[in-house]
């Protein structure tokens, strides 16, 4: 185990955290659900994945090294669609867009997504 | 750093509980409580209880809403506005408890003490036997699964009691055994959306997760509890996604109530033919010529009965439910 790579991955734990507090603020500040899906969904997969690598060259041995990528794998797939599926039942729910000065007048795509 | 761990969460946790309280629409609840499961479950991991930590996962941060969230759908998302003027009682009622539970607490020996009762009676002859007598590497399990496997033979009588209450309630009497597979699906025309690809994708290995889960808990965390609950999983996800006559194509209601019995059975059995062998009722030492080897084949084969168990009790269950919704829809 390097000093390379243990610096490495303390910088991609810290960027990871980092992206997540921001996805947290953005969540929290954000005008509409579409901004805030868009806030945490973004920032989590990238967060989470920064993480979960930078766990990966931490561990010593190739068990749990294989047990992570593979959550990882897992997260690739998962979170993207949590997002995506958040999003569409709340545009099916009859949600539209909103701007910070509250007013849902902005032009969105045509219904027949 | 690990008490630092236990603040934030201990703290996120009266959080949750406190916006419980708060919280008016029945979604937001519903939430919350898979948050507090969720969190618990975490905390749990940190008190190195990680097989407890996977079933609260499991069950209280999944399954558990997830039902939750099918009744608010069959009853409506608001709550009643209570207006009541004797709101003091209950305070005071509630507030006089939870003082009582404190001053219980402050008996108690701290966390991890050596001298707790806990630690001193039966823990210590579990953790310096289960190499010799059992075998395994999971005390856990060894505990679960032989040590205590009356007791975990009542918890899954408990699960399968459970079951049959549910279709004694919400399933009518002349439709036992069917779950109305005659609806259209409910967004049939949706079969290349993002959420069914990726789904039909990842239900091969939730089903193969919940294979390891329950095969491997022996060596790791795990066992039939949270194995019947990830399978079951697999199958509501498929159901929320293709409709409920999809998956009732999948496994029929019959035949999901059949192996419900056939999960306890198996465990009852298995204590029977030791006790044929001449043993205790579940000393599984019997079951081959080498007691050790008894005590794997037994401990596979509860488990085994555990996890078809609970797997088929919540699917039943999940059927109930949809069953309902669907005939409210028509």
């Amino acid at each position: 185990m390097s000093t390379a790579l243990h610096l490495i991955s303390d910088a991609f734990l810290l960027a990871g955290s980092f992206l997540l507090l921001t996805g947290a603020l953005g969540f929290l500040r954000f005008p509409d659900v579409f901004s805030r899906i868009h806030a945490c969904g973004v920032t989590e997969t990238l967060a989470t994945s920064l993480i979960l690598l930078a766990l990966i060259m931490k561990s010593e041995s190739a068990m749990p090294q294989v047990k992570l990528l593979m959550i990882l794998l897992f997260l690739m797939f998962s979170s993207p669609t949590a997002g995506h599926a958040l999003a569409k039942a709340a545009w099916n729910a009859g949600v539209r867009p909103r701007d910070n000065r509250n007013e849902r007048g902005i032009p969105v795509p045509p219904d027949n997504l | 750093m690990e008490i630092f761990v236990d603040v934030v969460l201990l703290s996120m946790l009266v959080a949750t509980a406190v916006a419980l309280i708060l919280v008016r629409g029945l979604m937001a609840s519903i939430m919350l409580t898979s948050i507090y499961g969720l969190l618990s479950a975490s905390f749990f991991v940190t008190m190195d209880a990680v097989d407890v930590a996977f079933t609260e996962a499991a069950v209280g941060a999944g399954v558990a809403p997830l039902l939750l969230l099918m009744t608010v759908a069959l009853v409506g998302r608001r709550e009643e506005r209570t207006v009541s003027r004797h709101a003091l009682v209950p305070l005071l009622l509630v507030t006089m408890t939870g003082a009582l539970l404190i001053v219980g607490t402050l008996d108690m020996p701290p966390f991890g003490s050596a001298d707790a009762p806990a630690n001193q009676h039966v823990s210590p002859r579990y953790l310096q036997h289960t190499e010799a007598e059992i075998g395994i590497p999971n005390v856990v399990t060894a505990v679960l699964a032989s040590y205590r496997a009356y007791d975990t033979l009542g918890e899954a009588l408990v699960i399968f009691t459970a079951g049959v209450a549910v279709i004694l309630i919400l399933v009518p009497g002349d439709g036992r055994g069917t779950a109305q597979a005659t609806l259209p699906d409910p967004i049939s025309g949706d079969r290349q959306g993002i959420v069914h690809v990726v789904s039909k994708i990842l239900i091969p290995f939730v089903l193969l997760f919940a294979l390891y889960v329950q095969f491997h808990g022996d060596y790791g965390p795990g066992g039939g509890f949270q194995a019947g609950v990830i399978f079951a999983s697999a199958f509501i996800l498929y159901g929320l996604l293709c409709g409920l006559p999809a998956v009732v194509r999948v496994i029929p209601p019959t035949v999901v109530e059949v192996l419900a019995a056939l999960g306890v059975l198996l465990y009852a059995v298995t204590g029977v033919l030791s006790l044929l062998g001449g043993k205790n009722f579940l000393d599984y030492s019997v079951l081959a010529s080498d007691p050790v080897t008894g005590q794997h084949i037994g401990i596979i084969v509860i488990e085994l009965g555990v996890g078809i168990c609970v797997a088929s009790v919540i699917i039943r269950i999940y059927y109930a439910f949809a069953a309902h919704l669907d005939r409210q829809r028509v």
